[in-house]
């Protein structure tokens, strides 16, 4: 099924979980916060949390910036 | 004699607090903070580029023991923007620390007050300890700290403009009026000299990010700068002699050979 992250396409497996999504993008779970339709999944949450067609996800992390 | 930094409870030896923009790369960012012997450093928050998974995440370079990691809201225009972007800063480490920023304006990064305003109630309603960036505005100030700022950051110039402090008046007023709250002067500093002037009006600590990473070796720059915000700090502390039109002399009148 197809899923949006961070604004491009993304194919994953039906029934496929938060958690299976940051490890096939193979992303460090400890180092970014994942949003899915607007709403902040907490890290504890992410094995739980099963996506479906058309899911919008946001994945973010830490960069340089300061006073930008 | 500890002369420490006290934010929301927690103690910063230094005084110094550094951005991690700009840097040619982690290394040199690293071997800055290093330098500078900051304690506190703020950090953006971006999408993961999920095409290119090659570049490197900050948080393997900076040692989250070391330094306390400040997550900024820069680049965000509006409270709702800025509130979700701390939201999400504060599920990464589980740290409910905020720089906030809330820009009204591209060409000058100034801030919006209203947005501003409204972004510190709801994330102190939030449970975050919150740092606004705002304008040397003794009002804009007062309201935030109402709002339950933890501290309050003017600027002394645009952000990463150098320029250095352009209104000494009103920063100086801010330091007389504002007392319940930390004062940090956060960006415009351009060079140590800048760093020290700040410091020497009293403000209590000092950010920067582009005078250090901007500067042809910023790992000189961010000794430089540990050392003017050490050596402000100690001349406002020292209390510094009243200016006088005419000379008076330093050595006795008395006994001179004739």
């Amino acid at each position: 099924m197809k899923i949006i992250v961070n604004g491009e396409e993304k194919q994953v497996e039906e029934g496929a979980s938060l958690i299976d999504l940051v490890s096939a993008l193979d992303l460090k779970p400890e180092r970014v916060a994942v949003e899915v339709n607007r709403r902040i999944i907490r890290r504890a949450d992410w094995a739980s949390t099963t996506l479906a067609e058309g899911d919008k996800v946001e994945i973010v992390h830490f960069v340089g910036g300061g006073a930008r | 004699m500890t002369d420490s930094l006290f934010i929301a409870g927690r103690e910063f030896r230094s005084r110094l607090i550094l951005g991690s923009g700009k840097y040619e790369s982690f290394d040199l960012m690293v071997k800055s903070l290093e330098a500078a012997e900051t304690e506190m450093v703020t950090v953006a928050v971006r999408r993961v580029n999920i095409t290119d998974r090659s570049k490197e995440s900050l948080l393997d370079y900076i040692d989250t023991k070391k330094y306390h990691i400040l997550p900024n809201t820069a680049g965000c225009y509006t409270a709702d923007e800025a509130i979700r972007t701390a939201m999400l800063a504060r599920e990464v480490l589980d740290n409910n620390w905020i720089k906030l920023e809330v820009i009204g304006d591209e060409r000058t990064l100034f801030p919006d007050n209203q947005g501003l305003l409204e972004a510190t109630r709801a994330l102190v309603k939030e449970g975050f300890i919150v740092l606004p960036y705002l304008n040397d505005d003794l009002i804009v100030a007062r309201r935030l700290i109402d709002a339950g700022a933890a501290a309050v950051m003017p600027l002394a110039a645009p952000i990463g403009s150098g320029l250095g402090i352009q209104n000494f008046t009103n920063l100086r007023i801010l330091r007389e009026q504002i007392t319940e709250v930390p004062l940090i002067v956060d960006a415009g500093v351009g060079t140590a000299s800048d760093a020290t002037l700040a410091m020497e009006l009293g403000v209590d600590g000092v950010l920067m990010n582009t005078g250090i990473a901007g500067a042809r070796d910023p790992i000189a720059m961010a000794e430089a700068m540990k050392h003017a915000v050490r050596a402000g700090r100690l001349a406002y502390r020292a209390g510094r002699i009243q200016k006088k039109l005419y000379a008076s002399a330093s050595s006795p009148i008395e006994g001179l050979s004739k």
